[in-house]
């Protein structure tokens, strides 16, 4: 075959103004250029007709190449690495794999000409459909592929095809595949400098390192099923990141044994993944198989892993309960072994932290949602008989009581030797907490149910007109106020410099503590009473919803980590030790979740709503219920 | 009112170092950016926006400020970051900046920080993929709001905490070889020499669409928030980095140290970098 060109295209004339040659262009004397097929990258493709064979229109594929290479030794090199890979390929043979019929070159650019694949490539089905493709058509054309991908590994020498993606797959009319580009335009693709966009999207991550190998093949072929099942282009997401995007999440339509080989061949570690082509061809047939679709009858469906789990864990059985005579609204609190809790019968109780063993307990003039909050010798409540009380915390005498004028619902807080908290009377109260002896108020002109946050300078809280407040600790003085859409109910936290409040507008807002701005808010599903916490170590803030959901929410982002959905609005608040989240539900239920992941550690049902929040101890967890009873559970 | 200021005055503790940090006049900004050696043109791009407002007897500093490194042909770059760093930044004075002016004591209704820069950055993304569809540019940009960053992200330009004796990498770099760093398939170093190790898979102005990375970072006392490209990050050490700034006398002394740095080191790249120091 003639090598030197003899009627080589570079002028200009025969271009179009993107470049690709025009229409009834003649190259080497034979082919004739009939359009544009396709182009991408450095190549043009080209749909040309054999003139060699004057009486028949015999149509071939002529696949254009630029030779960019800065030298002439660069380009001289390229073009030889070129011919080498085109002599390879004329060598192979197989249904799947145009027969390459020419190849010629010039300076600037090289051309291949290849048998005429009808059809359309994977990418623009997948682009043009509205949906995930259907399974068993992927599955179908997954096991061609297979067979083709054998072919080239058990060739002489072995071949890696090394560049799979739906845009290198052709599919004809009769549901056959054929592989087009065999990484040719590879070569001409490297000495590219700075900052460039974009990944493969499709190789597997040891290619990245130089090592090209059968098993690469594999995943290359699970990543492009990934994008076929899902739709979801890998280009567009992080390198490597399939495991972070389930197939059946995208696409239900999707067997779970089809799921797990996608998932096999996806596997970053080589030796996890099928051993070879046919291994995986034949996990694939086996999936296909219409009785290993079936799902199991309903009669014998087997607990997955977590409901085991869950069902083992359910067991855990309280150290005690302490009964009261009506329901626990209010949140326990511990101190030097002893757990506080206000109840619904008016009553604040004193019980022994490892017995449950009644210790003292105080009579107020109406029920108790206030929680108990322990300073120095004292234990603080709010009643709804409108007083502020401060009991000697050992006997359970008074040692002073502030009144207000409407219920008390608001947990005080102490800094600085003083008590701040707030009233159904609109007003926002700081006393002594020496004597209970008023020091400032404010009118906020709304219930203060919210109990208050406080550092060394300020506090902050919420009111049921949507406000949180910033007031000086000194003076009672406004430093900020900050609107929400609704009621705030929810507790503020405030952790290094940020402010974390829940509104009944459905969000959790992140306020800067200072100026009391937004940072960010999270949008739940329903209002947000619970107050959030947090946890240092995965930097996540918990909080409860009314739409039934304990969220994990990114302290840096404003993102979602996790939720776990209970069977309840929940509006008791997280507690977090331990590495775990411990929540009450509406449901009944008191729930342990892992703090990084949500996964569930174990539940406990009381029979009762809680909306009592959980407090932690070293040894034990504390929990009211409407049940009436108390709960000391193990950790 | 007496016996609690007394209590106050006698209880208070003494400040810590974030009170000190708030009552300082404000902040600190240096910026700097370089030529490569090379004859390619500038494609960073940098954009300080500082202010410190009172609020009673507190000075509430309010610091916006961003790198971006272009890339792409035919000026692509240059035209790319620089727009890219306008945008963003005109968004952040028309809705953090203008409405805090307007209406300084009612913060209620304003649009959270995260959600301002995100939508700066995705505002921005549309407009530059439009004016420029050949270029991009990574964006990393830095709101401190009194002892407060918010940073939202594109790219692998790099925002880094600096404290008296440690540096952190607050962002991610959204390249290829940090994702085959994190994988375990090649180090640190080899990353250094990965001839692909310039390929971003997210940059502003390659698609339609952006996502943007936002974090949320308090700044302890005499710490500073450094953003550099990868210019910077790329020639000099994290160790070198963190020397420089804790032993120049002004940020921007440490701008001009740590740049002169990397063109001795070498970096064929331009260096951008900008330091927050609070």
């Amino acid at each position: 075959m003639e090598r030197r060109p003899k009627s080589l295209v570079t002028s200009e004339d025969n271009r179009t103004k993107e470049g690709a040659l025009k229409a009834g262009t003649v190259l080497q004397q034979r082919y004739q250029i009939l359009g544009v097929r396709g182009s991408g990258g450095m190549a043009v493709v080209y749909r040309a007709r054999d003139l060699r064979f004057d009486k028949v229109s015999r149509i071939c594929a002529v696949k254009e190449m630029y030779n960019t290479a800065p030298e002439a030794r660069l380009r001289q090199l390229v073009r030889q690495s070129f011919e080498r890979e085109a002599n390879t390929l004329a060598l192979l043979s197989h249904p799947a794999i145009p027969h390459i019929v020419d190849y010629f070159g010039d300076q600037d650019h090289v051309y291949l000409v290849m048998e005429f694949v009808e059809g359309d490539d994977l990418e623009s089905l997948i682009d043009d459909s509205p949906e995930p493709l259907d399974p068993d058509l992927v599955t179908s054309w997954a096991m061609q592929i297979c067979d083709v991908l054998d072919y080239l590994h058990n060739h002489d020498p072995p071949f890696i095809f090394r560049d799979l993606k739906p845009s290198n797959i052709m599919v004809n009319p009769y549901g056959q595949i054929r592989l087009i580009d065999f990484g040719i335009a590879k070569v001409f693709e490297r000495g590219q400098r700075g900052t460039m966009i974009g990944t493969a999207g499709y190789p597997p991550p040891e290619q990245y390192r130089g090592l090209a190998e059968p098993r690469g093949d594999l995943y290359a072929l699970g990543a492009t099923m990934h994008h076929l099942l899902t739709k979801r282009d890998p280009r567009q997401e992080p390198p490597f990141s399939f495991h972070e995007h389930p197939i059946r999440e995208a696409n239900p339509k999707v067997s779970t044994a089809l799921e797990a080989i996608v998932m096999k061949a996806l596997e970053y570690d080589i030796e996890k993944r099928f051993a070879s082509a046919q291994e995986m061809k034949a996990a694939l047939e086996a999936a296909s198989r219409p009785a290993v679709k079936q799902a199991p009858p309903a009669s014998t469906v087997a607990l997955s892993p977590d409901e085991a789990l869950v069902s083992s864990a359910e067991e855990i059985a309280p150290y005690w309960a302490f009964g009261c005579e009506d329901e626990i609204r209010s949140s326990p609190t511990v101190s030097d072994g002893i757990v506080y809790v206000g109840s619904y019968d008016y009553n604040v109780y004193a019980v022994d932290a490892e017995s449950g063993k009644f210790i003292w307990k105080y009579p107020t003039e109406d029920v108790i949602s206030s929680s108990p909050y322990v300073w120095e010798e004292l234990v603080l409540f709010g009643s709804e008989d409108h007083a502020l009380y401060a009991l000697f915390k050992d006997s359970g005498r008074i040692a002073w009581s502030t009144p207000t004028k409407d219920r008390v619902r608001s947990s005080p807080r102490v800094a600085l030797d003083h008590v701040f908290f707030g009233s159904d009377d609109h007003h926002f109260y700081c006393v002594s907490a020496r004597d209970g002896r008023e020091m400032w108020t404010l009118d906020t002109g709304s219930y203060v149910r919210s109990s208050p946050a406080v550092s060394q300078e300020r506090v902050y809280f919420g009111t049921s007109d949507g406000s949180v407040y910033a007031l000086d600790l000194l003076t009672g003085k406004q430093r900020w106020r900050f609107a929400t859409n609704r009621t705030v109910i929810s507790s503020p936290l405030l952790h290094d410099d940020v402010i974390y409040v829940g509104s009944m507008d459905w969000n959790l807002y992140a306020l800067d503590a200072h100026a009391g701005w937004s940072l960010w808010s999270y949008r739940t599903q329903g209002w947000v009473v619970s107050n959030p916490a947090i946890s240092e170590t995965f930097g996540l803030v918990y909080v409860g919803s009314a739409d039934g959901n304990i969220y994990a929410i990114e302290r840096d982002t404003g993102r979602k980590a996790w939720s776990y959905e209970t069977g309840g609005p929940v509006t008791s608040s997280p507690a977090v030790a331990n590495d775990a989240v411990y929540v009450g539900s509406t449901d009944g239920r008191v729930y342990s979740l892992d703090a990084r992941r949500g996964d569930l550690r174990w539940k406990f049902d009381t029979g009762g709503s809680v909306v009592s929040s959980p407090t932690v101890s070293a040894a034990a967890l504390f929990v009211g219920s409407r049940n009436k009873h108390l709960y000391a559970l193990p950790l | 009112m007496k016996i609690l200021g007394r209590l106050l005055n006698r209880e208070r503790p003494t400040l810590s170092p974030g009170d000190e940090a708030r009552r300082s006049p404000g902040i600190e900004v240096g910026a700097i950016t370089a030529l490569s050696g090379g004859p390619d043109p500038n494609e960073d791009a940098l954009l300080t926006l500082q202010g410190v407002i009172s609020r009673g007897e507190e000075l509430l500093p309010l610091c916006a400020c961003m790198v971006a490194d272009g890339m792409g042909g035919h000026a692509g770059g240059q035209i790319a970051s620089d727009l890219a760093v306008r945008l963003v930044g005109e968004w952040i004075v028309n809705r953090i900046y203008r409405p805090f002016l307007s209406q300084p004591d009612d913060p209620a209704g304003r649009q959270p920080v995260s959600q301002v820069l995100m939508e700066a950055i995705v505002a921005a993304n549309g407009k530059v993929h439009k004016a420029c569809p050949e270029g991009g540019t990574t964006l990393t940009c830095a709101l401190v709001l009194g002892s407060n960053a918010f940073l939202a992200h594109v790219g692998d330009s790099r925002a880094y905490l600096v404290s008296r004796d440690t540096i952190r990498q607050i962002t991610t770099d959204h390249s290829l070889v940090s994702r085959l760093i994190e994988l375990g398939q090649i180090t640190a170093e080899e990353a250094r020499q990965h001839p692909q190790r310039n390929v971003l898979y997210r940059a502003l102005g390659r698609a339609g669409n952006v996502e943007v990375d936002t974090y949320l970072q308090s700044l302890p006392a005499h710490s500073a928030v450094l953003l550099c490209t990868d210019g910077l990050w790329g020639a000099v050490s994290e160790e070198e980095m963190l020397s420089i700034i804790g032993t120049a006398p002004t940020a921007q002394a440490a701008c001009n140290h740590i740049v002169d740095r990397a063109t001795e080191y070498g970096s064929d790249d331009n260096v951008t970098a900008v330091l927050v120091q609070v």
